[in-house]
């Protein structure tokens, strides 16, 4: 066989492509074949979602350096949005899996535009200021979420923006056969559940086909240029603003795609459930599995977000299990000793695979 | 009249605020951390101060002693087990930890106390009337006000004359010279961990006292106010947090009060945006020089 010249990082990419396409085919037999109970087959949409989160945030936190603390808001304005769309146009486009594509785009239209009006304040800010101020807009956009009313009939949309608590649904004056679509603080309400696996599988690839191809082009050489030194970066006429924007403006973008297959996999779904510690959720998955590590992102998901599940038989321990795992996955990957011991390893299991493929 | 009434209110607020934020404040100044499970030391003062008062029968002041004294050794506890080995980790995997432990607290409280909230007897109760009985002020809220004052003004004495508190502000400043002036870091930032979990366990009792109900997730909304706080007033600086959580009290009162009580976080978070656009630094922190 022609040995194939890659660079490191184009054969990382395409392994992770690999892995990602060859986990998609043995889950999705085991599921058509009946291998996987309910309760696991209702973990699949979440776990895409999560993934695309994890690997948008990634992003954010590791190639650009900045710590947002708000990812959940950019998931839930997609997921209203795309429920919206998806509800309102239940008649016009009787495909479920073209609806459920539309939505996730009008998802990821509508994040891109609330992460670029978000992004003109935040990135001005550096540190832990700007992480307070990303927490700060992701409360906010959960706040006016829970105070929207929205409803639809043959009129076309009905949104009431309830902000002191005196309107209910009557006031949306729908026509009869009209149906409610977001009732306050209760969220989204009788939606119908047309996410898919397959969505959330085609919607990792997109994810992993954005992000990878953005880490290794000009544009995010630049990125990573202005998270490890931005004065050198500026010197050498990097434009900071643009930049920031960029991973930032795509960051938010891929997570209200991910919320709008989110939202589209429950019935119902309030927007209290994107609050602050779905962010710190997500931000774990990130830092567990490595900053700037694209796969490091998707199997750190994988296993945290199946590690609560598996857990269920110690029943309240679970939680409390979880967070001592967390302690010490921490304190033992930023041991000293640890760290030099882990550093060896990979030495060597570098070694050998470049011996290999010298060899092969 | 009304306007009194809730100015009052988001002054007292504001006060639980500002003793959370002063705690806050003083370990982020000295241990550069964002430490999350600060709200979750409010919960656990709560809760000991709710038991050592209903269930072992002691009188109010002992009980706030007593979730002192339990705060102040957990506060030492979590710094000495989860946060002094990873001094020199990067920043995301302090905060991560951080998370961490605000779990753990949260689901110990969970297993120990039970899910449901249970009711808070207040410190103290009664309400002052004034202007013939035009506008009550409840003795809590001047309790708090006191007590934050005290705390304010102890605090800034502290870290500005005693050699302990010079010490403090040198390590914050910076650790290494510190160090080699003799100063042990390990000790100080340890005794800053102690402060500010008593203050968080005064905080608990007081903001129990407030709003009557203590759930295993009392503190962590209150935790992020009294952080935003903390950065409203300018990090590191004890007057700024005291401004802050004041300001932050009074802006939430008044916003629940004439503009919307669903959006009243809202318009807190957005003030705070606002002033970080206008005062990088906040309303009173330095602004630091950026060297190249």
């Amino acid at each position: 066989m022609k040995k194939l010249n890659l660079s490191k990082g184009a054969r990382t990419d395409l392994l992770t492509y690999a892995g990602v396409i060859l986990a998609f085919i043995v889950v999705s037999t085991l599921k058509n074949n009946g291998g996987l109970n309910r309760s696991q087959v209702g973990l699949l949409v979440p776990i895409c979602c999560y993934i695309v989160m994890a690997v948008s945030l990634n992003l954010v936190v590791g190639i650009l350096g900045d710590l947002s603390l708000g990812h959940a808001g950019f998931m839930s304005v997609g997921a209203f949005s795309g429920i919206i769309t998806a509800m309102a146009l239940a008649e016009a486009i009787p495909s479920a899996p073209l609806r459920l594509a539309l939505a996730m785009v009008v998802g990821a239209v509508c994040a891109a535009i609330f992460g670029f009006l978000i992004g003109i304040p935040v990135l001005r800010l550096s540190g832990d200021y700007l992480a307070i101020v990303t927490l700060a807009f992701g409360e906010i956009l959960k706040e006016i979420i829970t105070c929207l009313l929205v409803g639809v009939d043959e009129n076309g949309l009905h949104v009431i923006f309830n902000y002191n608590g005196a309107k209910n649904a009557n006031d949306l004056n729908l026509a009869a056969g009209g149906r409610i679509i977001i009732k306050g603080a209760q969220g989204a309400t009788g939606t119908q559940t047309i996410a898919s696996f397959t969505a959330g599988f085609v919607l990792i690839l997109i994810t992993l086909i954005v992000v990878q191809n953005l880490i290794r082009s000009r544009q995010g050489r630049a990125i990573m240029a202005v998270r490890d030194n931005r004065i050198a970066a500026e010197a050498v006429g990097i434009s900071i603003t643009r930049y920031k924007m960029m991973a930032f403006v795509t960051s938010a973008s891929l997570a209200g795609a991910a919320g709008a297959l989110f939202g589209l996999n429950y019935s119902n779904l309030a927007a209290a459930k994107f609050d602050f510690n779905t962010s710190i959720l997500v931000l774990v998955f990130v830092v567990l599995g490595g900053l700037g590590n694209i796969w490091g992102s998707i199997i750190a998901t994988v296993v945290l977000y199946i590690l609560p599940e598996a857990l269920r038989g110690f029943a309240n321990y679970r939680m409390l299990i979880y967070a001592v795992v967390l302690i010490l996955v921490m304190l033992t990957t930023n041991n000293p000793i640890m760290k030099g011991y882990l550093a060896s390893l990979r030495e060597k299991l570098g070694k050998r695979s470049e011996k290999e493929a010298n060899e092969a | 009249m009304k306007f009194l009434a809730y100015l009052v209110s988001g002054i007292s607020l504001g006060s639980i605020y500002a003793i959370i934020a002063l705690g806050y404040t003083m370990v982020y100044g000295i241990a550069k951390m964002l430490n999350f499970a600060h709200g979750d030391v409010i919960m656990v003062g709560g809760y000991i101060s709710y038991i050592a008062a209903s269930n072992l029968g002691l009188p109010p002041l002992i009980s706030v002693l007593l979730a002192m004294a339990v705060c102040t050794v957990l506060g030492i506890t979590i710094e000495a087990l989860a946060y002094r080995p990873l001094r020199s980790a990067p920043k995301l995997a302090v905060l991560i930890t951080a998370i961490g432990v605000s779990y753990f607290l949260q689901n110990s409280a969970l297993l120990i106390f039970g899910a449901n909230p249970k009711a808070y007897s207040p410190v103290v109760s009664g309400t002052l009337q004034l202007f013939g009985g035009q506008l009550s002020v409840s003795y809590v809220s001047l309790l708090t006000v006191a007590c934050c004052i005290v705390i304010m003004v102890g605090l800034t004495l502290f870290t500005g004359r005693t050699r302990m508190g010079k010490a403090m502000r040198a390590c914050s400043e910076d650790k290494g010279a510190a160090q080699l002036m003799g100063i042990n870091v390990n000790r100080t930032i340890s005794l800053t961990f102690a402060i500010g979990s008593a203050l968080a366990a005064v905080a608990g009792a007081l903001l129990c006292s407030f709003s009557p109900t203590l759930m295993p997730t009392t503190g962590s909304m209150p935790g992020i106010k009294a952080f935003t706080a903390a950065v409203f007033g300018g990090i590191g600086s004890i007057p700024g947090a005291f401004l802050g959580g004041i300001l932050l009290g009074v802006i939430e009162s008044l916003a629940k009060a004439y503009i919307s009580t669903q959006l009243s976080n809202s318009i807190v978070f957005a003030v705070l945006i606002v002033i970080l656009l206008v005062r990088p630094a906040g309303l009173l922190g330095k602004h630091t020089q950026e060297k190249v």
